[in-house]
């Protein structure tokens, strides 16, 4: 299968470690945040900010010690991965750090400022993305955990359903209330789920791609294979009506339907998926007055109506707007008109006024090479699973990006999702820095130099008798 | 495995691409709408960044700015003696928005005008903040205050000043008044105060000397005076007119009444305006037809609006009326109607020989460095009357305060002209009527300053109210100072 197709310039024979361009690539992921550390401060207080030095450290020491640990224990990974992740959580915290000096925040009740805490946070991502490295020795371990993780999944899916432990924040009971820390099990189930599709997928792709009859040009699948796919259609519906989390129940869909088709490479079960998702979330939108006022809201943002409820869309594509193509320079802005949420789902919005159209795309290109490397790490791997859980994390990361930025950006109806490593909070990061850390142990054994092969005694010289 | 996966690439690229579409979409195409949306605050927020331009009179700002802290609008407007200035000003309120000098020359004031763009990317380049520019009025300080001072002790009223040879505004005053910082901020007891200030049945918030109309009563005698010289109805002020006493008006069985048993049958001109006969002016309007005194009226200014830069109302000469009507709108009754300012602007043409200034109270623009942007230049707007006729009303005038109903205007070593008005209004003439007193004051190098001061509904007993007794001393106290302030 693999072994035998051309599909990457990553050779599976002596590429290279290219630790020393991650090296050099994350000196920039560090020095790229600390200028705009310097800049925020500059603009704000007109002089340098003196947590700089401090801020400087902290992200070079989780930069540091995230390289030391893929140069020991996955040397051949993908170099681009963990320094884009590190610029991304940099600039994160410099925006966050930035919405904490903002006067009108500031007077908001409940104000706390987030950046110390996003910091913490981050350490414990990169201790989640060095335990990740350190403990599996090989991503197919986790084969061995098709269907505890499902049942894990489902667990971190139903947990802010019980009550005295789940949160109603806004409108969406998508938080658990632990201690003194608030969790969203969504973003963890997110990594769980897709090590249960990639087990669960790599077992039954035959059954699911083969016996199937054909009918007016599609594959229709037989019923007792179709289960999987209803269960976990009905299981986004249930998160969407029960937990009025639109942005999690299409990640999940999304994703499923995307290694159902990686599995299979039957076309047919894409169009099922979408006629599904169609199905599913116009069914929804009839009954659910959340999900209907968030369309509502994006369809006519400035609507009295709308605004009535909520000017958060409004206000984000004001920010959008007034920042123009170079931006308003980064703490020049009044992205805190946003109000709550500005440093968590609507960031993009500061950068897009801060920053500009130029800083957007830069960020959204971005997070497309995250996107990028991480299905090249799917063509490299060598088995199925690995290419099914790879595809799974990155398409999953990018459905993620897509529907958040869309939703703030006005392209699709909000959904309450964060951007990844950029926007403030603790699940989050945590679960994107261990997404990371599984790529990097997919991609390191992917571009693993095979072993050479072992003498072969038939390729001795046939030794010629003369009479 | 590895064609669907492809196929994944593509698709997460094409989720990327429309991404990058929307932004740009955003950021670019839309981005000036969305950057000026009605709903965007930024704009308020840029709009009061910095300390707002100022109004200056007498070479002095009468309005200052004031950092607002815990707000993101970081300056507010502040004036000086806000209830005098305020019919000058206007207001300019954060929340309320904007009016009269403040509104109409808002682009120079918050530096936005685009006269100022040139400056201002020099100020970019530079990183100089941007600053507003100033607005200079042609206002007296001193003659201000006297029309103030004399009108909040007398109630309700308005004052209007003008200089006769230029149209130059030198005071506009009006009581009740309001102090427009009171509600210069964004909070919601200030907004609460504009409202009530809006509901208050005294009616603070008008301008009277530029937006209310009163019946001008025997002042408008004045012009009806002018009427008759300028048709040739009559041409010497000293000798006798065809006035029967009791005169009944055309068409009618009703006798047009004087004030008490005064000297008006066959009094000439000067006489008549001395002790103001009803009769005669009546009949001398019902004889030259509404036609004429239209084209008299309207030539003083009546009828059109004025723009000082700020607005004033039409003051109004019925179009369309019968004789008798003819003859009562002559005396300032029926439905004639005028502001301050207009009955200001009457007195002015007399005082100036006849020739009519288009009235101004900006004199100049200037950037924040001093820079002229814009400067007014006198401009005549019309002649209602000639050079002789114009002697003639004056010496009538000057009559009147000389030993008629207006000797409460004089001023020792000044030439003073003047008439008085009582006007009755109200349902039968039941309300307290109007005080009513125009007046210029002639020195030996012409006239510096025509005025008109209106006094409503005086607290005073109806049988006291007369323009004399009321308006005059504060006409008085206004030519006195702008004449002491000349010195």
């Amino acid at each position: 299968m693999s072994s035998t197709t051309h599909t990457s310039t990553i050779g599976a024979i002596g590429a290279p470690s290219r630790r020393n361009t991650e090296l050099a690539l994350l000196a920039f992921a560090v020095v790229i945040p600390l200028f705009a550390y310097m800049n925020v401060g500059l603009a704000l207080d007109g002089k340098v900010p003196t947590g700089m030095l401090g801020y400087g450290l902290g992200l070079g020491l989780l930069a540091g010690v995230g390289h030391i640990v893929v140069r020991k224990f996955a040397a051949y990974a993908d170099p681009l991965l963990l320094p884009l992740a590190t610029l991304l959580n940099g600039l994160g915290l410099v925006i966050i750090w930035r919405l904490d000096q903002s006067e009108k925040l500031r007077q908001r009740k409940n104000f706390v400022e987030a950046a110390p805490d996003q910091l913490l946070y981050s350490a414990i991502g990169v201790a989640l993305f060095v335990g990740v490295l350190l403990l599996l020795k090989d991503h197919r371990v986790l084969q061995r955990y098709t269907y505890i993780s499902m049942v894990g999944a489902l667990i971190l899916l139903l947990l802010p359903l019980v009550p005295g432990l789940g949160m109603n924040v806004f409108g969406a009971k998508i938080w658990i209330r632990v201690g003194g820390f608030s969790i969203q099990p969504g973003e963890f189930a997110k990594i769980v789920i897709a090590i249960f599709f990639a087990g669960y997928l790599m077992v039954k792709r035959d059954a699911l791609a083969l016996a199937s009859r054909r009918f007016m040009g599609l594959y229709l699948p037989r019923g007792r294979d179709l289960g999987p796919i209803v269960v976990v259609w009905a299981m986004s519906i249930l998160i969407l009506v029960f937990e009025t989390d639109l942005g999690t129940s299409l990640l999940f869909f999304g994703m499923f339907v995307v290694m159902l088709y990686v599995a299979t490479e039957r076309t047919s079960w894409i169009v099922f998926g979408l006629l599904m998702s169609a199905f599913g979330a116009v069914g929804v939108a009839t009954f659910e007055p959340h999900v209907q006022q968030r369309v509502d809201a994006w369809l006519n943002p400035f609507a009295p109506e709308t605004i009535a409820q909520t000017d958060q869309i409004a206000q984000s594509l004001m920010a959008f707007g007034s920042g123009g193509v170079l931006g308003t320079g980064l703490g020049q802005g009044n992205s805190d008109l946003i109000g709550f949420a500005a440093n968590s789902d609507f960031i993009l919005a500061t950068f897009g006024e801060e920053m500009g159209l130029a800083g957007v795309m830069a960020i959204l290109l971005i997070y497309g090479l995250i996107v990028e490397r991480g299905v090249r790490t799917a063509l490299a791997a060598r088995d199925p699973f690995g290419k099914l859980l790879a595809i799974g994390l990155s398409g999953a990361f990018a459905i993620q990006v897509f529907v958040v930025s869309g939703g703030v950006m006005g392209l699709i109806p909000l959904t309450g999702m964060t951007m990844p490593f950029l926007a403030y909070g603790g699940s989050s990061v945590i679960a994107n820095w261990a997404l990371i850390g599984i790529l990097i142990r997919i991609s390191d054994t992917a571009r693993r130099p095979a072993p050479s092969p072992a003498p072969n005694p038939d390729a001795e010289m046939t030794q010629v008798v003369r009479p | 495995m590895n064609k669907p996966l492809r196929r994944i690439a593509i698709f997460c690229g094409l989720l990327v691409l429309a991404l990058l579409a929307r932004d740009n979409w955003l950021q670019y195409v839309q981005a000036d709408s969305l950057a000026k949306h009605e709903k965007n605050r930024r704009v308020t927020i840029e709009r009061y960044a910095q300390p707002r331009g100022d109004i200056i009179v007498d070479g002095k700002p009468i309005t200052g700015s004031k950092a607002t802290p815990g707000s993101d609008l970081k300056y507010k407007r502040t004036w000086k003696d806000g209830p005098m200035w305020a019919p000058v000003t206007g207001y300019s309120s954060q929340r309320i928005g904007a009016n009269q000098l403040e509104y109409i020359d808002d682009g120079i004031l918050t530096g936005n005008d685009d006269r100022l763009f040139f400056r201002r990317t020099l100020d970019m380049l530079t990183g100089e903040k941007k600053e507003g520019g100033n607005v200079v009025t042609t206002l007296n300080s001193a003659a201000q205050k006297a029309a103030y001072n004399g009108l909040k002790s007398k109630g309700k009223g308005a004052v209007a000043a003008i200089d006769p040879s230029t149209g130059a505004i030198l005071a506009l005053a009006s009581t009740p008044s309001y102090d427009p910082g009171s509600f210069a901020g964004n909070t919601n007891d200030e907004a609460q105060h504009f409202l009530d200030l809006d509901k208050n049945k005294d009616k603070p918030l008008v301008n009277r000397a530029l937006r209310e109309t009163y019946p001008p009563g025997s002042t408008f005698k004045v012009v009806t005076a002018a009427a008759a010289l300028e048709h040739g109805l009559y041409t010497d002020i000293d000798s006798k007119t065809d006035s029967p006493l009791p005169w009944t008006m055309p068409n009618t069985q009703t006798e047009l009444k004087n004030e008490g048993p005064i000297p008006c049958k066959n009094a000439t001109l000067r006489e008549a305006l001395r002790v103001s006969c009803n009769t005669v002016f009546g009949k001398i309007g019902s004889d030259l037809g509404k036609d004429k005194m239209l084209e008299t009226a309207k030539k003083f200014g009546f009828n059109s609006e004025q723009f000082t830069p700020v607005r004033s109302n039409a003051s109004n000469f019925p179009e369309d009326m019968d004789k008798p009507q003819t003859a009562l709108s002559s005396i300032g009754q029926f439905e004639t109607a005028t502001t301050p300012l207009q009955m200001a602007m009457v007195t002015a043409a007399i005082a100036n020989d006849g020739k009519l200034m288009e009235p101004y109270m900006v004199s100049e623009l200037q950037a924040r460095n001093l820079d002229t942007i814009e400067k007014h230049s006198p401009k005549e707007m019309s002649e209602p009357l000639s050079k002789e006729n114009a002697q003639k009303v004056q010496q009538m005038m000057e009559t009147v305060v000389e030993k008629g109903t207006g000797t409460n205007a004089k001023i020792p070593g000044v030439t003073v002209g003047g008439k008085t008005g009582t006007a009755q209004h109200g349902v039968a003439n039941s309300k307290n009527p109007y005080a009513w007193f125009i007046s210029y004051a002639k020195t030996d190098s012409g006239s510096p300053v025509a005025v008109a001061v209106v006094v409503e509904d005086s607290d005073a007993d109806r049988g006291d109210i007369s323009g004399g007794g009321l308006a005059a001393p504060i006409a008085k106290d206004v030519m006195k100072a702008v004449i002491d302030s000349k010195k």
